[in-house]
Formats: C-alpha cells, structure tokens, sequence
C-alpha cells in the first residue's frame, strides 16, 4: 500500500484528542438529574405555591421554620446543586448551538459559568449558614 | 420539532429565574426584613401571574423531560411519541387548572372580592 495517505477506515468517529467522554456523561447527568428534579422542583413548587396559601405564608418566620429540619435543607441544597448543573449544562448546548463565532462561545460559556459557580456557592453558603435568631435589620 | 424548541426556551427561562430566586433567597443571611420586602413582590398580582407562568414552563419542561427518556430508553418510545405528546399534554391542563386556582385564589378575592 506503498503512495497512499495513512487514513482511518471510513465510520471512525472524529474525537477531539483529550476530550474523553465528556458529552456522553453530560448526556447521562441530564437524564439522571432530571429524574430527580421532577420530585424535588416539582414538591418543592407545590409547597411554596399551591399549598396553603401559597407564597403569600412565605416569610422570614416561614424560611427559619422549614430550615430547622435536616431534611429540608438537604433537599433544599440537592435541588440547587442538580438544577443549577442541569442549567448550566443545558445552557451550554444551547450555547454552542447558536454562537457563531469562536470569540462569542468562549465568553458566553465563561459568563456561564462564573454565574454557576457564583450561585452554587452562595446558595450552598446560605443553606449551611442560615440563622432564624438574625437581627430584624 | 415544536416540542424540543419549547423544551429549549422553558428550559432557559427557568435557569434564568434559579438565578434570580438564589439571589433573593439568599436576603435571608442578610436580614429578616430585607428577605420579607423583596418576597413581597412575589406577592403582587402581575408578579403572581408571572409565577403561574413559571409554574406551567417548568411542568412542561418535566413532562417533557420524562418523555424524551421515555423515546430514549423504551423500545416503543419512537412509535407512541406523538401519542405522548398529547398525554403530557392533557396532564399538563388537568395539573395547571387546580394550581391556577389555589395559585390565585388569595390575589383574586383581594382585588374582586366583596369583603
């Protein structure tokens, strides 16, 4: 075969090198935090807004009630890490979707995720730092 | 095809919020009086109705989500598919219509009711 160029048999998929198996364990994530979002965002919804009364109970007083239980914070820190990695991954695809330029993506996906890390942290701060004895002002 | 692109803009709409809600959540670190004025907002009855739309958008978004691992997963998926789109569909209206109702009970009665 001595003159022809040394290519890979047709049906070869084309891996950026280093890359891994990024994007099928992001597809998975999807998948598997969605299944848990359905029970935590959907139930965590139906308390805050249809049930009794809804957000006009929700308050201060109402927050410190429910973060007095282990449960309720777990769920609470669960839901905020799973939903906003959901978003964040979702936002990404939606981003190398429609970003035309190389410049555009990397600053879009940049601004994404200094906000993921942003929320996550402060979310996750609050939850293991909330104090219902916090001076009114 | 329509129902990936609503399954696209309830998707970013709902993270949108998540940012905002992690935002005004976390008033209550800062004081009780900061966090009950900014959830008062979530009170008002444009906000309500917003809300109402945010609770529809991510129902959607869930029924939806079931669906797509259900044509993923499940060998009969890609044939019932359609089928299914009408069946999230009608659960979305049987679930919307009680939760419209207690999600605007209190605001309604405040604006149109007698007492």
């Amino acid at each position: 075969m001595a003159g022809l160029p040394d290519l890979a048999p047709p049906g070869t998929p084309r891996r950026p090198a280093g890359r891994g198996n990024v994007e099928r364990y992001a597809w998975w994530f999807m998948r598997l935090s969605g299944l848990a979002l359905i029970v935590l965002v959907l139930g965590h919804l139906f308390i805050m807004t249809v049930l009794d009364g809804g957000v006009h109970r929700v308050n201060f007083a109402f927050v410190a009630g429910r973060w007095s239980s282990p449960f309720w914070r777990c769920w609470d820190l669960a839901m905020l890490w799973l939903a906003e990695l959901h978003g964040t991954n979702g936002l990404r695809v939606v981003i190398n979707d429609y970003a035309r330029r190389d410049a555009t993506r990397l600053w879009l996906t940049g601004l994404l995720y200094t906000s993921a890390l942003l929320i996550l942290a402060l979310g996750t701060f609050v939850i293991f730092t909330f104090d219902p004895n916090l001076n009114a002002n | 095809m329509w129902s990936w692109v609503a399954q696209r803009i309830t998707g970013v709409l709902t993270f949108f919020f998540l940012f905002v809600h992690v935002l005004d959540t976390a008033l209550v670190r800062v004081s009780p009086n900061a966090y009950d004025k900014v959830i008062s907002l979530y009170k008002n009855p444009l906000v309500n109705v917003m809300e109402l739309g945010l609770v529809g958008a991510i129902l959607y978004h869930a029924l939806n989500g079931l669906r797509v691992m259900l044509v993923d997963f499940w060998a009969g998926g890609v044939r019932y598919q359609r089928l299914m789109l009408w069946v999230i569909v009608a659960v979305w209206i049987v679930v919307m219509v009680p939760s419209a109702y207690f999600m605007l009970q209190y605001n309604v009665e405040k604006l149109f009711g007698s007492n």
